[in-house]
């Protein structure tokens, strides 16, 4: 029987009803992994302690335990959640061989719901990049190719995540988004990743990048699947002041209920002046789904939506400054010894972090060092403030926004990219969501001339992922699928 | 140095400004880089710029996503006494004290 290539949600029925075991079915993804060490999913792998979950979980479903909402699935996670006793890297050398003594939040809760994961998942260096090509562990591959066969990104930051995904090496994986990295990657590997609404998810023991930001969420096969793994990662955590005190919704039973009478808001200002013709019509296609699946569409209008991308790009790294200040070189990770303090801690930090990592830090110190401070960052985080306030004048029209994920398809490794600005434009789609702290999906909606999966984005209102799973499952059952990439690695 | 925004049309990182940065930053730059970096950071902070043309007068600074307030609970302790699990990836450790370069002369 073929155990891979089964949705997450299928994989529970089928160890319901008997079918096949947790080990069986968590064997199979672990060969799956050991064929797939060209596409550099995995940074850390954790196959022993993974059969033990498995067969724990067999056993329990035979002593008619109670049992959990990921009940003996093979899940990756994402190298920025803290797991006991496993390295934990961030995709950075400055972590050196960190252990954590200590499980995250989010993956303490999905290991009491069942959850066997499988090892940890390579991004982008302190989850900064769109193309996975910033991690100290090598880039990852994208399973899907160009057509002439190239190496494509799967985008970033929780690249790996994607990827495994994509390539049926988990039925699921965690990730984190700041300004893009769940629903980016998501788009270009054909997968669905959603964002929550701010504070849905703990933060404890997930590494902080920009701590205003940062969300954890799920990539998965399908829209139900990352209601399903949503729910199991989503929570109130007393350890995080700014984790949400309501409870989880049951998400899986919205999925299905369509989109009839719902407003379906398109904001004018998300059509970029050399918006590539494919992006344009796969948009439009997206509207009429929305409209033939009985929901109404409404033009809205969001000012400031050419902003957010600066206004993060001083948010983001000015919180990330603050956060990376932790790494030196003292209490854990690498130590390079220099002359004195001050030497050791610059020798550690330029040689444990990767340029763009550096770049970042320095330009969040800049912008809130001394004399400018009010001018950068009190500036962006008014702005900020105008950019949530677009989207709550919207909601007066419609119930959910509807946009492209991302400016393109995925792109080649090792495009020379010279000046960083062209990589932080592949999140001009969703970095709005994370400054307003709204809950955003990615779904696959179709190809571009290549063949390569393109996403189309819905962005609920705060606490509103239910209308946000329902719609993007309208988008999901419309498109009908986005064809799998063939394996050609082994 | 002043807050004030017509200042920064005119302020671009120098060399000088691109040394205390890092400084500030604890991350040691090469000389033979500084230029390169500052040129970077320069076409970021150049790109940023666009934000001085919109009106922020009266708004306030986006505190939260959704509105809570600050989640208090009693003063009491509910955790610690975990020495060694602290200690567990000192780069250098003696005695349960981490060991770190001298900083008091």
């Amino acid at each position: 029987m073929d155990l891979l290539n089964m949705t997450l949600a299928s994989a529970l029925d089928g160890m319901s009803a008997g079918e096949f075991s947790s080990e069986e079915l968590t064997r199979a993804h672990i060969a799956a992994v050991e064929a797939a060490g060209e596409l550099n999913c995995f940074i850390t792998t954790d196959f022993d302690r993974a059969l033990a979950r498995a067969k724990d979980s067999d056993a329990r479903r035979a002593r008619g335990e109670a049992l959990g909402l990921l009940e003996g699935a093979p899940i990756g996670v994402k190298d920025l959640f803290c797991t006991d006793g496993l390295r934990t890297t961030a995709g950075s050398k400055i972590l050196g061989d960190f252990t954590p003594p200590y499980e995250s939040s989010v993956t303490a809760n999905m290991n009491a719901q069942g959850m066997v994961a499988l090892g940890k998942l390579n991004l982008d260096e302190f989850a900064m990049g769109s193309s996975n090509e910033t991690s100290a562990f090598g880039p990852v591959i994208n399973p899907y190719r160009g057509p002439g066969g190239e190496k494509l990104v799967p985008g970033g930051s929780s690249g790996g995540s994607a990827s495994a995904v994509a390539a049926g090496l988990c039925l699921g994986a965690t990730a984190t988004d700041t300004g893009g990295s769940i629903r980016q990657p998501a788009a270009f590997t054909g997968t669905v990743g959603i964002k929550p609404t701010y504070g849905r998810c703990s933060r404890w023991g997930t590494v902080a990048f920009a701590s205003s930001l940062d969300q954890a969420g799920p990539i998965a096969k399908t829209v139900e699947d990352s209601a399903i793994l949503l729910q199991a990662m989503a929570g109130h955590d007393a350890k995080d002041s700014t984790s949400l005190d309501l409870p989880v919704p049951d998400w899986r039973a919205e999925v299905g209920r369509g989109v009839k009478g719902m407003r379906i808001g398109i904001p004018k200002e998300y059509t970029l002046p050399d918006m590539p013709a494919e992006i344009e019509a796969l948009w439009e296609q997206g509207v009429e789904w929305m409209r033939d699946a009985g929901a109404e569409i409404v033009e809205v209008s969001l000012p400031h939506t050419k902003y957010a991308l600066p206004v993060y790009y001083i948010v983001a790294p000015a919180e990330a400054s603050s956060n990376l200040a932790r790494y030196d070189g003292m209490r854990y990770g690498l130590r390079v010894e220099g002359e004195n303090l001050a030497d050791t801690y610059e020798r550690t930090r330029a040689e444990g972090f990767g340029a763009e990592v550096r770049r970042r830090v320095m330009i969040g110190t800049y912008v809130l060092s001394a004399g400018y401070y009010d001018a950068y960052y009190l500036r962006a985080q008014k702005v900020r403030t105008l950019i949530a306030e677009d989207f709550r004048k919207a909601w007066e029209q419609c119930d959910v926004l509807l946009t492209p994920s991302t400016p393109s398809a995925a792109f080649a490794v090792g495009r020379k990219v010279t000046d960083p600005v062209q990589m932080y434009l592949n999140d001009v789609f969703t970095v709005p969501a994370n400054l307003a702290g709204l809950p955003g999906i990615s779904v696959p909606a179709g190809v571009d001339k290549d063949g390569l999966p393109l996403g189309l984005q819905v962005i609920g209102k705060a606490l509103d992922e239910s209308s946000v799973f329902r719609a993007g499952a309208a988008v999901e059952a419309a498109a009908g699928g986005v064809a799998k990439p063939k394996q050609w690695w082994v | 140095m002043s807050d004030d925004a017509a200042n920064l049309n005119d302020d671009t990182v120098s060399l000088a400004d691109m040394r205390k940065i890092a400084r500030l930053s604890r991350i040691r730059v090469e000389e033979a880089e500084v230029a390169h970096i500052a040129g970077e950071i320069n076409g970021i902070l150049g790109w940023i710029e666009q934000l001085q043309e919109v009106d922020v007068e009266g708004v306030e600074p986006m505190t939260s996503a959704v509105a809570i307030d600050a989640p208090l609970r009693a003063d009491a302790v509910t955790d610690g006494g975990v020495r060694d699990k602290v200690l567990v990836n000192a780069p250098k450790e003696e005695d349960g004290f981490f060991v770190v370069p001298r900083s008091v002369e």
